[in-house]
């Protein structure tokens, strides 16, 4: 869970970066000149392959992790004080974790998918920009692409320093620091990945 | 005080169980909370029922048999202390109180709120010691041991292997348990010896028996009553990747001479 967990919180720093360019204003030549590359390129093409590994990989562990300790406990509490000792995030990533699944279908058919088509169909990229321009027309989309960076968010928060303690990396002279990253992290990430959609819905890219 | 008892009540390990009422009355609040079920049982007995099981020996603090699930947090709402520790101040009067068993796969009811922790027994005896030869005790400046990690062998070694991690964790995870009790030995000479060996044999068991994979919500290291901290788990993950890694191959032992 805590490599796949990383490496998919790595991925994410590359994505935010490229998609930040659209904020560039220049009619999403910075954004095209990257996302072109990212969509050509050969090497970019095994890392995805990569990356879809890691993400199946983190789900299936994830699921079986959640199924195994459901089946922990065969009897409930009659009454349960979680609350008193544990954050409700720290005990919702399996929760958590299928809404960011269910966005990440929708948005990979919004923009990955048809964009593969083209490619391999006609050789052709689409005009990925000018598709968020048109996909982010519509107000429920945005707050759905809201939703899933909140689903993010809240994922992250836990994620990013529980990770560190499953690998062992946890040492008192440290841990005030992987805290606030995580913290940042969570924030940050979710946060760029929110504002695209929206400054897209309210203009204010062109 | 008077206070309204919901009590889990259950014959045997097979039989089904439910929750019963029980009111009691003038309960003093200098009372510890095992003594106010004795006073309960009292009751019980005369009126000719059946008194409610629960494990207790020491009612000081230091046996780890008092494992009372109240009010839906393991040994009750207060921090760094055992159920027999616990006394009714820390109640409103007119409260209801939920007593329940620990609640685990691996931790199966005996009888109303005694379970068994057998499980915790069995990973001890495949690695929770270290084999040293008896003999003429060696001058102790053979075996030199920093402090600091005096301290936390220590500190690990206070767990009284009550289960109250287990049973507050939502995974029944045993990790705060065993990682108390590979650190103890982990950090001293004593131990290094075995310690590949203990690491991967103690959790191949904690997995054996059921119990659920941590998943880090902390809630263990909040609500033990010995205060252990999570940095052991961290310290037994690092000693597990790394024996699971470098360690040697189990060799079956077979025949005699
Ligand atoms: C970009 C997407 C994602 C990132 C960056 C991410 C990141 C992480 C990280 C860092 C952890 C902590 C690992 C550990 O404690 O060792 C984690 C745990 C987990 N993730 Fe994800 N994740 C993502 C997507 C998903 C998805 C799609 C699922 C689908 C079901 C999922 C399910 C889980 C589950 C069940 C855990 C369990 C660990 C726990 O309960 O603490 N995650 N994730
Ligand atoms: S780690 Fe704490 S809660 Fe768990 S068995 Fe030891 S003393 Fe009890
Ligand atoms: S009875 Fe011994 S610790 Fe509570």
């Amino acid at each position: 869970m805590g490599l796949t967990g990383l490496f998919l919180i790595s991925f994410l720093v590359v994505h935010a970066s490229i998609n930040a360019c659209i904020w560039f204003n220049d009619g999403g030549e910075t954004f095209t000149f990257y996302a072109h590359f990212m969509g050509t390129n050969t090497i970019v093409h095994f890392i995805e392959a990569g990356l879809f590994a890691g993400l199946i990989l983190h789900i299936v562990d994830g699921l079986l992790l959640w199924k195994q300790n459901r089946d922990a406990r065969p009897v409930q509490y009659a009454y349960n004080n979680p609350g008193k000792n544990s954050t409700w995030y720290s005990r919702s990533m399996a929760v958590l974790g299928t809404l960011i699944l269910l966005f990440l279908v929708i948005h990979l058919y919004d923009f990955w998918a048809p964009n593969r088509v083209e490619y391999v169909t006609t050789g052709e990229e689409k005009d990925l920009f000018q598709m968020m321009q048109e996909r982010f027309e519509s107000l429920p989309i945005v707050l759905l692409y809201c939703a899933g960076c909140f689903s993010l968010f809240w994922h992250l928060l836990h994620g990013f320093k529980s990770a560190f303690q499953s690998l062992g990396l946890n040492h008192s002279k440290y841990n005030k620091a992987v805290e606030v990253a995580g913290i940042a992290f969570s924030i940050i990430v979710p946060a760029v990945f929110a504002l695209m959609p929206i400054s897209m819905y309210f203009h204010l890219v062109h | 005080m008077n206070l309204l008892l919901k009590i889990w009540r259950q014959k045997g390990p097979n039989s089904p169980g439910k929750m019963v009422d029980y009111p009691v009355t003038d309960i003093s609040e200098d009372m510890s909370f095992l003594e106010m079920l004795d006073v309960l049982n009292d009751q019980l007995v005369v009126k000719g029922e059946e008194p409610v099981s629960f494990d207790h020996d020491c009612r000081e603090g230091i046996c780890g048999m008092c494992s009372l699930y109240i009010n839906g947090q393991a040994h009750g709402p207060e921090r760094l202390v055992t159920t027999c520790q616990l006394h009714m101040r820390s109640f409103k009067d007119g409260e209801t109180i939920y007593i329940e068993p620990w609640r685990a796969k691996a931790f199966p009811v005996v009888k109303d709120l005694v379970v068994d922790r057998g499980a915790f027994d069995r990973i001890m005896n495949v690695g929770g010691f270290v084999s040293v030869n008896t003999g003429g005790a060696q001058d102790a400046n053979c075996l030199p041991v920093s402090k600091v990690d005096a301290d936390k062998a220590f500190d690990a070694a206070t767990c009284i292997g009550c289960g109250a991690c287990v049973a507050t964790c939502k995974n029944s995870s045993a990790m705060l348990f065993v990682s108390a009790k590979v650190s103890q030995l982990a950090l001293l000479p004593q131990g290094k010896i075995e310690a590949q060996e203990r690491v991967l044999n103690m959790v191949e068991q904690m997995d054996v028996e059921g119990f659920g994979n941590c998943t880090n919500t902390g809630a263990c290291e909040v609500e033990c009553p010995k205060g252990i901290s999570l940095e052991n788990i961290a310290r037994m993950n690092r000693e597990y990747l790394s024996a699971a890694l470098t360690g040697e191959e189990k060799k079956e032992i077979t025949g005699g001479f």
